[in-house]
């Protein structure tokens, strides 16, 4: 791993963000107006002290949530796309790089994408809700660096099937994370599923990750085991969503598709 | 010429499915040579390049690049070599200037603000340095793309049709230029164009494929003496149509 190698690709991507409106509003402008409903439900909320409609702030922790996963997972694979698109591939895949080195790139560049939006998140909080927002969120951090990780993995193996199917297979950037969705347990406890749904869901990190989400929200405690089984879980997939894509990279090198990939 | 050659490819052989794009091929290229790759659509020029550059993976047969085997050394090898063809592109919305910094940072070249300053001087290319990539011609692309190529120096450039999409002025330009690093430096260029005089002008030696196999290999006008041709451009004719 060469870091100037891997600091030019993370520039690369950080330079569609300087003209780009659009790219921009995805950056701060969806943190922010969730930001402003999960504090405006906040306000809401420590009105009833004592009674709390749990259920309402488990919906909107659930849809903030839900979205960092999902923008993490796009954080690699549109990335990925923007390299299609510009047919830029080739450019990058004759010089030194590796794709470990390539799939590190797109990793930091989404978590700078995540720390800029978590900057607004914070800052905004503090101006508007005096840092109540904030201190939610401490809790949080080490369920949402999970979701970070799955929304990696899907991404890695999203890119791996780009790579190979080509541009049939586009739309999983959009779509993967959503395949995952009713097993992830992201608006309802696992406990509402029939019992064999159940059982996948406790292999998927999300549905650990959201029970945590509710355990913290509804102050019972830290949930030390869905964490443990979130991480391990991930630990997981991430390899193997890394073995996937060395072993297809090798496929599409063989097939002669590297050159071709988006055409 | 003496010297240990930078390429050495010995029976190379890529097989799609059940087609042989390219066929037990084996040639040498030298430090400072220039060899031009020609033959008809579909001959396995391409595919013999990207074999080359590490980006397809043999079927069989043996690719060193300075002494070393290629799938091996590929990050060592790829350091020094580079690319550039008609049909790559680069990010739309980044400006020149921006696309060559990332490059430049991606080959650890030294001095990168001189080193591009030089390039795109010599290329005649600074107006377009701070325009986005999406407002330039396709010929300006194909030269901004000419000048990410040499950015490293690079001991050996392959080209894939690098000047199908330039004017005739700029073309001959590019081709000076490529002479002169040649000369400077003393870099190899393995190159393909379908271009038949610029193959004439340009290239020390030629590599005459066809359907997957080297049919003829040495001088232009060894060449186009052993086919009894008036030209290369004859002898391409006249292997093209079976004559
Ligand atoms: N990835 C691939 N999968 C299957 N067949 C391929 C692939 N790439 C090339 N081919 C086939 O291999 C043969 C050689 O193709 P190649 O692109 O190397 O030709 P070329 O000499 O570069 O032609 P052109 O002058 O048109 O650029 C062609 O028949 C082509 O259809
Ligand atoms: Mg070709």
């Amino acid at each position: 791993m060469k870091p100037h190698r891997i600091l030019a690709l993370v520039i690369r991507h950080l330079y569609l963000y300087k003209r780009s409106i659009p790219r921009l509003m995805e950056v701060f402008y969806w943190p922010f107006l969730d930001l402003v409903v999960w504090g405006f439900i906040t306000i809401y909320l420590t009105k009833f002290k004592g009674t709390l409609p749990s259920f309402i702030a488990f919906l909107l922790g659930a849809v903030i949530l839900w979205d960092i996963l999902f923008r993490s997972q796009q954080g690699l694979s549109v990335s990925f796309l923007e390299d299609m698109w510009a047919r830029n591939l080739l450019n990058i895949f004759v010089s030194p790089i590796s794709p470990v080195e390539y799939i590190f790139a797109l990793m930091l560049v989404s978590i700078v994408k995540l720390l800029l939006a978590s900057a607004v998140m914070i800052l905004f909080a503090w101006l508007f809700y005096s840092f109540n927002i904030f201190l939610i969120g401490i809790a949080l951090i080490p369920l949402i660096i999970n979701l970070v990780i799955m929304g990696w993995a899907m991404g890695i193996v999203t890119m791996a099937l780009i790579l190979r199917l080509g541009q049939e297979a586009e739309v999983l950037a959009w779509a993967v994370a959503f395949l995952f969705q009713p097993v992830s347990a992201v608006f309802y406890p696992v406990s509402v599923l029939p019992p064999f749904l159940q059982t996948v869901a406790g292999f998927i990190p999300a549905s650990h990750i959201f029970e945590g989400m509710r355990a913290v929200i509804s102050g019972s405690g830290f949930p030390i085991s869905e964490l443990v089984w979130a991480t391990s879980l991930n630990l997981t997939y991430l390899t193997g969503a890394l073995i996937f894509f060395y072993w297809n990279f090798g496929v599409v090198r063989k097939k002669g598709l590297l050159a071709k990939v988006g055409e | 010429m003496q010297t240990n050659p930078v390429v050495e490819v010995k029976n190379l052989t890529k097989i799609f499915n059940s087609l042989k794009a390219v066929d037990n091929i084996s040639f040498e290229m030298h430090p400072g040579e220039i060899l031009g790759l020609l033959g008809p659509n579909g001959a396995g020029k391409t595919t013999t390049l990207q074999m080359l550059l590490a980006l397809t993976i043999p079927t069989s047969g043996e690719i060193k690049i300075f002494g070393l085997d290629l799938e091996q050394n590929r990050e060592k090898i790829l350091h020094d070599v580079n690319f550039s063809s008609s049909y790559v592109a680069m990010p739309y919305s980044l400006t020149v200037m921006e696309n060559l910094m990332v490059f430049a940072r991606l080959y650890g070249v030294h001095n990168p603000q001189t080193r591009i300053a030089q390039l795109l001087n010599d290329f005649e290319a600074e107006d377009v340095k701070d325009k986005a990539v999406r407002s330039l011609s396709s010929g300006q692309i194909t030269r901004v793309c000419l000048i990410k190529a040499l950015l490293n120096d690079p001991k050996i450039l392959f080209l894939d049709e690098p000047t199908a999409s330039l004017d005739p002025d700029i073309a001959d330009k590019t081709r000076r230029l490529l002479k002169k690093v040649k000369e400077e430096k003393g870099m190899s260029i393995l190159y393909t164009s379908h271009n038949m005089r610029e193959m004439e002008e340009m290239s020390d030696r030629i590599i005459f494929l066809d359907k997957g196999t080297i049919i003829a290999m040495g001088r232009p006008e060894e060449v186009q003496a052993h086919f009894k041709g008036e030209s290369l451009e004859d002898v391409f004719l006249k292997i093209a149509r079976r004559e």
